[in-house]
């Protein structure tokens, strides 16, 4: 006899399920980030938008690529199609990726970071600040439709207007914040969190409109991830301060993401530039001279492994719990009906309330369900895909290193240059050319010297970032666990009192 | 026919030697591929122990041997139901087919459930105020050799045998209301019975693949803090706190599983047999009815020369059928006696063992989450 609620169907428990990597290279993958001219973000006056690269091998790219084209065609589509997997790497379109795009993205200055950290140790537990994401609400209709969440802060802090905000926000919102922040930061070594997934098949059951219990979970998931993800950003003692983050958290409008969208041109930006990352991680054999950075590098591959791997376990025991409750359910309903046949009175009476107390341990069972799976699946979720991030730092790193590699290179080969003019059989030119040369070289060694500093640059911010996030770690474990057991002794508590009510029920058969 | 043996251990002129209530089907080997039960029990006499071996031929025996066809009255005995062979695969894992079969009997550690019902059954039996009189009990219990080489007669427990057309014999229309009364409630009850102890399985089934998949979270998290180096040394030590409390929870289910099985589950398969055996009986009661209509029918039409004799047998077949209802109105009667004292007691140890886990674990789950509330940060 099937239960009165729908069960989800397995797939999906796949909706979340790693590991189920598609082909690499999926043309429609849309994470993060697209290369947008950000009107808030410093840009220091002398960095030039040029194609610096040694390997230069494809067109400047135009600014027509980087600004939401009016031309774009899929500007409307609000299809969000891409498929979970959190092996995707957060597609940035920003910083020196050398095949393709020019260097735009600012260099943020470190002491903005040390500043942070040290006023969040001095303010010691004034960390105050807690955002909810609540009230799910379908604007719109059929495949137009969206979700749209209400986002409230509450805090004391005095980088805030006013102590309790209030605003509405969408999906792709949410993944316009990621994008900038990623592209603002993630190049200079801070450890970005990610914005959850994009997922089309819950969102087009709740576009159009299916109102069972898959749809509800797949809101509910939804809404906990985004209030995660918002937490964790505003941890971040860099981001806080962050005029995007303000914005997202204070303002009542913001302006449509719109490069959010897979199939938008800076959608295809993104995936020409993944393709060309790629390529480039092939090719950079980085010298390593600071073994700490391989550890490290090492370390977090396993984790991620481990990680990856107790997901799918605690996947898995979600499924099994959810199987016993809808069969305690089955039982409890052959037991009222076998009650209501019973004809002795005071047996009767016991098989209905065992049945009674059955329905009310079905309930429980799907409670701690819910309690696995919000508790230590999505963490095991989140912090995969954080790990993904801290990758991303990684490569950034290498990134760097390489570009100060081919300075050097560039440097050498001017100086290589220059001393061949030395010996030219043209005077009318020499003297010309030698000016240009010795500019050059003055101009390389200028960032020679500057692709030194940014890598030594990143490396501290990465140790810096490591270690908040280790600190970070043991705190979120550690809170996750609290809560769990605390759920598992209500639930204990709950299953003793039925026990004990039941007990004298059965002793009254006579 | 409690398993505690409240009710009395002696009936009279029972002309069983055994105490009923020490009878105990203590465990079962396996030599090559067939089960050896070991069956104590104590004299009456002067509470000398006895300890015999035998095979489920022997049961079978033993069942066969409580039917004797020459004695009419027995028609409307309610024979306890005896459980359908346990057949054991050489790695004594549980086969789909078994689990179908045998139901909870199937589970259980090195059968013990199993046990536990074949004990049950040899209690009944000895307790039953004219089966226990039966030889073939003394015999079974007390002899050196087994009994069971005898080829058992084929019998009226072979419900598969009968065809089609005396299935329509069911559904006759009964003389007595209270028979037709007892006739549609047990097929009621029978049906109900059956699906409900199913759907316990199943729940019963689903915890045991939760303890199989907690055990194995807890090890592969304990597996992995071996293996790392602690370079965190705080998070180390928060996941083997966590593999601890995937262990307990596994503990929970574990147990919860075998209360269910060796109390509830045991409860309800023995109502489940025994109301195919009531079943059983009535339909017997029923066929006889059927012939002695066919009788009487026969006596009115009869020609004046067949008459005497058509009247003889019909005259036969009535004191059959009285005494064989008047036998089975005793044995209904006892029957609903015992059934519910038995549910009774099903539902009263289970709910004991239960009460008594969820507390054993709840204490564990406190202590996990005090040491994990000391756990450090740093």
């Amino acid at each position: 006899m099937a239960a009165e609620r729908d069960p989800p169907p397995p797939g999906d428990a796949g909706q979340a399920r790693f590991g189920e990597a598609e082909d690499g290279e999926d043309l429609f993958v849309g994470a993060v980030g697209a290369l947008e001219s950000n009107p808030s973000s410093p840009e220091p006056a002398s960095l030039p938008a040029e194609d610096i690269s040694a390997n230069s091998n494809g067109p400047k790219l135009v600014d027509s690529f980087l600004d939401d084209d009016p031309d774009d065609l899929f500007a409307e589509a609000t299809e969000e199609v891409s498929l979970d997997s959190p092996e995707r790497e957060p597609i940035l379109s920003d910083g020196p990726s050398p095949a393709i795009t020019p260097i735009m993205a600012p260099r943020i200055d470190s002491t903005l970071f040390d500043q942070a950290l040290e006023e969040e140790e001095d303010n010691g537990d004034t960390f105050d600040i807690c955002i909810s994401v609540s009230d799910p609400e379908k604007v719109g209709d059929g495949m137009n439709a969206y979700m749209a969440y209400k986002v409230t802060t509450k805090t004391s802090l005095s980088v805030f207007s006013q102590n309790e905000l209030s605003v509405r926000r969408r999906f792709s919102d949410f993944l316009g914040l990621h994008s900038k922040l990623a592209s603002k930061y993630m190049h200079s070594g801070y450890i970005v969190p990610p914005a959850p997934e994009k997922s089309i098949v819950g969102m087009t059951k709740v576009k159009v409109g299916k109102e069972d219990s898959s749809s509800t979970e797949f809101v509910e998931k939804r809404r906990s991830a985004l209030e995660r993800y918002l937490m964790r950003t505003v941890k971040h003692p860099v981001m806080l301060k962050d005029p995007n983050v303000l914005q997202f958290l204070e303002s009542s409008e913001l302006p449509r993401a719109v490069s959010t969208q897979a199939l938008s041109g800076a959608g295809i930006l993104r995936m020409v530039n993944k393709a060309a990352d790629a390529v480039n991680k092939m090719t950079i054999k980085m010298n390593e001279s600071d073994a700490w950075f391989e550890e490290k590098q090492q370390q977090f591959e396993n984790l991620d492994a481990q990680f990856r791997k107790l997901h799918a376990s605690v996947e898995s025991l979600v499924c099994h719990r959810k199987e016993l409750s809808l069969n305690t359910a089955s039982f409890a309903k052959s037991a009222a009906m076998l009650g209501n046949s019973e004809d002795h009175t005071a047996l009767s009476r016991a098989l209905s309330q065992l049945a009674e107390m059955e329905e009310k341990m079905e309930q429980l069972h799907m409670d701690q369900a819910y309690a696995d799976f919000y508790l230590f699946a999505e963490l095991l979720g989140d912090y995969v895909r954080l790990l993904t991030a801290v990758k991303g730092v990684f490569d950034q790193r290498m990134k760097t290193w390489s570009k100060w590699q081919d300075a050097q290179l560039m440097l050498q080969r001017k100086r290589e240059a220059e001393a061949k003019l030395q010996y030219a059989n043209k005077p009318d030119k020499l003297q010309q050319a030698k000016d240009e040369i010795k500019e050059e070289i003055v101009e390389w060694e200028g960032k020679v010297q500057q692709g030194e500093r940014d890598f030594e640059q990143i490396s501290k911010t990465i140790r810096k970032e490591l270690g908040r996030f280790e600190k970070e770690r043991v705190k979120d474990f550690k809170s996750v666990i609290i809560k769990y057991l605390e759920s598992l002794v209500q639930t204990q508590q709950q299953l003793i009192k039925y026990w004990e009510a039941f007990l004298p029920e059965a002793k009254a058969i006579a | 026919m409690n398993r505690s043996g409240k009710t009395a251990d002696t009936m009279e002129g029972s002309g069983l030697t055994i105490s009923a209530s020490s009878i105990k089907v203590n465990e079962a080997t396996l030599d090559e591929d067939t089960l050896v039960f070991s069956i104590t029990s104590q004299k009456l006499s002067n509470g000398m122990g006895v300890c015999v071996c035998r095979t489920y031929e022997d049961f079978e025996w033993l069942q066969q041997s409580l039917f004797a066809p020459d004695e009419p009255d027995l028609h409307g005995v309610i024979f306890p139901p005896l459980p359908a062979k346990l057949i054991m695969s050489p790695q004594s894992q549980i086969n789909n087919k078994t689990l179908k079969q045998l139901g909870f009997l199937a589970l259980g550690d090195c059968c013990r459930t199993y046990c536990e019902a074949l004990e049950l059954y040899l209690q009944q039996v000895a307790l039953h105020p004219i089966l226990s009189k039966n030889k073939a009990l003394e015999t079974l219990l007390t002899n050196t050799e087994s009994p069971g080489k005898q080829r058992a007669k084929k019998g009226i427990f072979n419900r598969l045998s009968q065809v089609m057309e005396e299935k329509r014999k069911e559904s006759h229309k009964d003389v007595d209301d209270f028979f037709q009364n007892e006739r549609d409630n047990n097929s009621n009850m029978t049906a109900l019975t059956k699906v409900t102890t199913e759907r316990f399985l199943d729940v019963v089934l689903a915890e045991q693949r939760l303890s199989v998949a907690s055990k194995h979270l807890s090890s592969s998290i304990q597996l992995w803090v071996n293996q790392e180096d602690s370079a965190n040394a705080a998070f180390s030590k928060i996941c083997l706190k966590t593999s601890k409390v995937f262990e307990t929870i596994k503990r929970n289910f574990e147990k919860t599983a075998e209360n269910n099985i060796s109390t509830l589950g045991l409860g309800l398969d023995l109502q489940s047999r025994y109301q195919e055996a009531e079943k059983e009986m009535l339909f017997r009661r029923t066929c006889k009815l059927v012939e002695l209509e066919a009788a009487n029918k026969n006596t009115e039409r009869a020609k004046a020369n067949k008459k005497g004799i058509m009247e003889e047998v019909r005259n036969v077949l009535e004191k059959q059928f009285d005494g064989m209802s008047s036998m089975a109105r005793q044995e209904v009667g006892r029957f609903h006696q015992s059934r519910v004292a038995l549910l009774r007691t099903a539902l009263v140890s289970w709910c004991e063992q239960q009460l008594n886990t969820a507390t054993e674990i709840a204490a564990l789950y406190s202590e996990h989450l005090e040491a994990c509330q000391k756990l450090p940060e740093e």
